[in-house]
């Protein structure tokens, strides 16, 4: 991808769950390659919803989203796996497969994309597992880890593959402050590396000492324009 | 070290218990019946073979004529025939073994008025006109008939082609069912295993990947059942042809299955496993293009 080009961008987006009311409107903005954004906003706010539709889980109701260059309207569904496995996601709720150990859950990824042997599967994943603090719970399922554990697998996960595009949920609501920094500059690692991170977070703090720019959502708008291409249509 | 097991933990599920146990089932009925279709074909071969070249004179018990002098009579004309290789009277002994099955082994009345018994072998390949035949039979013997079974097989082999009709209606019907157990089945794994199947896509599994785990799981249990279903059905075939071979039965003595009937044994579990696994894997791709 060249330097500076976008990453994602929305369009006049709006998402309704079934015949309810949107959740997400009217909402513009678009990233550049190798940014690095907070999104912030009230519980209830739409984070969640914008992450989903930003890793593909959902379409929008209305409006144009257009990832890695390709509106998304037009992809047909064969094409979709290419797209997320350029995406990294941390869920709120980390979505582990409890019968898979810590260390296969995060080999998951690159034994998708595939290209990779069983043994450089196995050094990369021990190797970042004991960066995040669990090389002694590689080969513990996640029911019998912890909170904050489950979380660094996830997180793992997500990033095992040097995604394009980095989308965290929370990711550091289940782990102390000090474990917290070290995720965050793993992020910042990544982002370095040119990973596009968007991190969805309640943590006034951890956003105010990154210094990164925000997409602040209030009750599905974008209230709070940032100094990355956010606000209105013509922005973008 | 990363094991390759299955991302999606399906031996878990119900099926895994209760799917061999009915592909058994399948497999068993299924070879039972084929087994019955292909013996029924090769008996029918059979009987239309030994029957194409043989027919019965009888001449009826006439109280006033010499019975000898018409048996005599009817084996010259037979034996002058061209296409007649051979023409035995059967002896009354032989014609009272033929009646025991009825009339019981205490021995035929002495005064009981039997008929006599022609047996004709004709020549391989010869085309005798049965009616001419007896036209001829008749106007130098009174009383004589000539059976060369052609009505009784045609009877029979329309009952047996029917029966195999049947048992292929059966196998047809048996392999509907299991396909639509394997389809009952795969959704249910999939609704168990929504939440893990979504996981999968968003970290860029392909539809394809996640038919695989399904196809897989599908055919080791098709062949954890199918294989013991059709050895069981192979030891009750045993068994039924030793106590076949017990009988007395000409009709059943050439129920051969041969090369292609006891390959049955082999193909039904691979062809089980083979419905289950392509059943598996389309339910899967049609159901999540559904879902998603």
């Amino acid at each position: 991808m060249a330097e500076n080009s976008t990453v994602i961008a929305f369009r006049n987006v709006g998402l309704r769950y079934g015949m309810g009311p949107e959740v997400l409107c009217d909402i513009n903005f678009s990233l550049p390659a190798g940014s690095f954004h907070f999104l912030t906003g009230p519980s209830g706010a739409g984070k969640s919803s914008l992450l989903k539709l930003m890793y593909l889980a959902h379409r929008p109701t209305r409006g144009l989203v257009t990832l890695f260059d390709e509106d998304i309207a037009k992809v047909v569904r064969d094409r979709l796996p290419l797209l997320r496995r350029r995406i990294g996601v941390v869920f709120q709720d980390f979505r582990l497969l409890d019968h898979l150990t810590a260390l296969e859950n995060v080999a998951l990824p690159l034994r998708l994309a595939g290209g990779v042997s069983d043994a450089d599967i196995q050094n990369y994943v021990a190797e970042l597992l004991t960066w995040v603090g669990l090389g002694d719970q590689m080969h513990a399922k996640p029911p019998v880890l912890s909170g904050g554990e489950q979380q660094r697998v996830a997180i793992a996960r997500a990033v095992i593959t040097r995604p394009k595009l980095l989308l965290a949920d929370e990711p550091t609501g289940n782990v102390d402050n000090v474990m917290g920094r070290r995720l965050l500059h793993l992020f910042a690692q990544l982002n370095k590396l040119g990973t596009t991170v968007v991190i969805a977070t309640h943590d006034e703090d951890m956003v105010a000492r990154f210094g990164h720019p925000r997409l602040q959502l209030d009750n599905g708008h974008i209230v709070v324009p940032s100094n990355a291409s956010v606000g209105g249509a013509g922005a973008a | 070290m990363i094991r390759r097991r299955s991302d999606l933990q399906l031996e878990a599920d119900p099926s895994a218990r209760f799917l061999p146990w009915v592909i058994a089932v399948m497999v068993f009925l299924a070879a039972l019946a084929m087994i019955g279709a292909f013996a029924l074909d090769s008996l029918v071969r059979d009987w239309r073979d030994s029957a194409r070249d043989t027919a019965t004179v009888q001449i009826a018990f006439d109280e006033a004529a010499d019975m000898d002098l018409l048996v005599t009579t009817a084996l010259d004309l037979l034996r002058s025939t061209p296409g007649v290789a051979e023409a035995n009277s059967l002896e009354e002994a032989q014609v009272a073994d033929l009646l025991e099955p009825w009339l019981g082994d205490t021995g035929v009345d002495a005064g009981l008025p039997l008929p006599r018994l022609i047996d004709v072998q004709f020549t391989a390949g010869s085309r005798i006109d049965a009616e001419a035949l007896e036209a001829k039979l008749r106007a130098a013997v009174p009383g004589a008939t000539l059976d060369d079974h052609a009505s009784w097989l045609g009877r029979v082999i329309v009952l047996a082609r029917g029966v195999q009709w049947l048992a292929l209606g059966i196998v047809v019907v048996i392999g509907g069912a299991t396909v639509a157990i394997i389809i009952f089945a795969t959704r249910a794994g999939l609704a168990a295993h929504r939440e893990a199947i979504e996981v999968l896509h968003l970290i860029g599994a392909r539809d394809g990947y996640i038919a695989r785990q399904f196809q897989r799981h599908c055919l080791m249990l098709a062949l954890k059942g199918g294989v013991p279903g059709g050895v069981v059905a192979a030891l009750v075939l045993a068994l039924i042809a030793n106590l076949a071979g017990r009988l007395d039965a000409p009709l059943l003595a050439s129920a051969e299955l041969g090369v292609v009937g006891w390959s049955v044994f082999i193909l039904l579990p691979v062809l089980a496993g083979l419905l289950a696994m392509f059943t598996a894997r389309a339910t899967v791709l049609r159901t999540l293009r559904r879902m998603h």
